[in-house]
């Protein structure tokens, strides 16, 4: 089967076409740009440059998949709606996998694996794997705070934070989305919820907002 | 073009997701087909205003359903849609982006073309679908807790300029921040018109900003007159009076609707238009619209106030705006478009 991978969780603009077969999710073609501010002008764009290249129309994906996060909001929303909307016009289903696993999935490590990314604010969005199974997470902390032992390496864009090898990938790839879905293509799709992970800032007002104590702005 | 064409648009500027459907008939003449609009209102108002990461939140979580419900109520799929439009700015940025990004997969799985348009000509547009066609050249005036705008506007596809505009609060701002005052609730503008019709206009003179002879004539400013309600409300307070509640709000809504009718009726004579087209939220302000049908009765100007439910943001006007460039035979937008916060009222369309 045809499967469009997204993610927009961390810097990284993500946009595959991946086949699935008996061998396993294999990349077909994919676009990815390293900007943390370019989520919205690029997937589309990209996404049909993908489409492009394997010589397909987005109609011929049998299933889409999408990073969910934990990843900073504004950015994560533009591939979150941009699964759901392709989903709906094609009548395909659009399957969430948690970003974090999608790295997980790629990186080759026997053993337990710590997959880190960047949460902003000095802190790191994180999730520990035994082989592809999550057993912890995924939180959001501070690095200094994340719980290490028995880990024999880390992954993810924020990996060198903590005093563990080092490897690959940095960022979720379209194979390793596709990997992390793997076993739930073909049942009823999860619904299509973010890993916020924080609440949104917003202040409670005080009762009554005087006027006169505050000056004039 | 010898058929009809379907626009479909989408509008996530601030706390409502609107998905609209309009048809385009081949003489230009636009038509409503399906309004649908999901709202977070009641999110932000313990909040006592629109929080922006609430309302991206909800956005995405509404998109793909207010669309539904859109196509269910037209009776229309996805398949028939000729043509995409979706609100590029202004407004908040993370959630313009939402609708941008679903408006760009639309467009692209469906194979037609999308216009990021101005949400500004938008509320200007969205008249054509209850009183048709806009005369040549008309005067806009917009007011709700976004906007406070007159817009001077020659043709609703080719060209908009920006008459005036609040140098501070806008009208409906000014109207949740007085209900604060008077411990209302949010948004302020129901309950304030609501009051108002209890109480005596004439009982507090309250400020009519920006209205002396050497300030500027078509610019707009509401945040004295919110400041000098509360210094009346605390001043009666330390006396130990009780506030009179609807003359407070009366006599608040009396100096909005002068002053917003006043440089309306003045900008549109100056201009020498004989139109005026009232839209945004407080449009349906009870006050406002009496005070501005009578004083363009007065100077002999044609006033236009779409229903409600239109003047409120919604994706049927930002379909009608759409399909009024779509007609002008205008470049679609390119799917590299960013939303723009700050998007300018002359940019009707990006490009
Ligand atoms: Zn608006």
């Amino acid at each position: 089967m045809l499967v469009i991978a997204l993610d927009t969780s961390t810097p990284a603009v993500t946009a595959g076409l991946v086949a699935l077969d008996d061998g396993g999710p294999r990349s077909l073609a994919e676009r990815v740009t390293i900007n943390p501010r370019a989520h919205g002008e690029l997937l589309m764009p990209q996404l049909l440059d993908v489409m492009t290249e394997a010589g397909h129309e987005l109609a011929d994906a049998d299933a889409i998949v999408v990073g969910a996060g934990p990843g900073p909001f504004t950015g994560l929303r533009v591939g979150m709606v941009t699964a759901a909307a392709l989903g709906q016009a094609c009548g395909r289903p659009v399957h969430p996998v948690c970003s974090l696993d999608a790295i997980a999935a790629q990186a080759d490590v026997t053993g337990q694996l710590l997959v880190a990314t960047d949460a902003r604010r000095k802190e790191a969005y994180w999730a520990a794997y035994s082989g592809r199974t999550r057993i912890d997470g995924p939180h959001v902390q501070r690095p200094a705070d994340v719980p290490t032992e028995g880990c024999t390496a880390a992954a993810g864009e924020l990996a060198e934070a903590f005093d563990l090898p080092v490897v690959e990938p940095r960022y979720p790839t379209p194979v390793g989305l596709v990997a992390a879905a793997q076993d739930v293509l073909g049942t009823e799709p999860a619904p299509l919820v973010p890993l916020y992970l924080r609440r949104p800032d917003a202040e409670l007002p005080s009762k009554r907002k005087s006027v006169l104590t505050r000056g004039a702005k | 073009m010898t058929a009809d064409r379907v626009v479909l648009g989408i509008e996530s500027s601030c706390d409502e997701t609107g998905v609209g459907l309009v048809r385009l008939a081949t003489d230009g003449t636009v038509e409503l087909l399906a309004d649908a609009v999901a709202s977070s209102v009641d999110e932000h108002a313990r909040y006592g205003g629109v929080v922006p990461e609430i309302a991206s939140r909800a956005h995405l979580a509404a998109m793909a359903p207010t669309m539904r419900r859109a196509l269910d109520e037209s009776g229309l799929e996805l398949s028939d849609v000729d043509a995409i439009a979706v609100t590029a700015g202004p407004g908040l940025a993370g959630a313009l982006m939402v609708g941008v990004a679903a408006a760009k997969a639309y467009a692209s799985a469906l194979g037609v073309p999308l216009y990021g348009v101005n949400h500004l000509g938008g509320h200007v547009a969205v008249d054509t679908l209850e009183h048709g066609p806009l005369p040549d050249r008309c005067l806009a005036m917009l007011v709700s807790g976004g906007h406070s705008q007159l817009l001077l506007v020659e043709g609703i596809a080719e060209k908009i300029t920006e008459v005036g505009t609040t140098i501070d609060d806008a009208a409906g701002e000014a109207y949740d921040k007085v209900a604060r005052i008077l411990d209302l609730p949010y948004p302020g503008g129901p309950p304030i018109d609501k009051q108002a019709k209890l109480g005596n206009p004439k009982a507090i003179a309250f400020p009519r900003g920006l209205t002396g002879p050497r300030d500027a004539k078509y610019d707009f400013s509401f945040s004295g007159l919110k400041t000098a309600v509360a210094r009346w409300v605390e001043t009666e307070q330390r006396e130990g009076r009780e506030i009179p509640v609807p003359d407070v709000c009366a006599s608040f809504q009396e100096a909005v609707a002068d002053v917003l009718t006043a440089k309306a009726v003045r900008a549109a004579r100056d201009l020498d238009v004989d139109t005026l087209v009232i839209s945004g939220g407080v449009a349906a302000n009870s006050r406002l619209s009496e005070l501005a049908a009578q004083r363009c009765a007065e100077a002999g100007i044609a006033l236009r106030v779409p229903r409600p439910r239109l003047c409120t943001d919604n994706g049927a006007m930002i379909a009608a705006l759409g399909a009024h460039v779509l007609a002008s035979g205008a470049k679609p937008s390119p799917l590299d478009m960013p939303a723009n916060p700050g998007l300018p009222v002359s940019t009707i369309v990006v490009q």
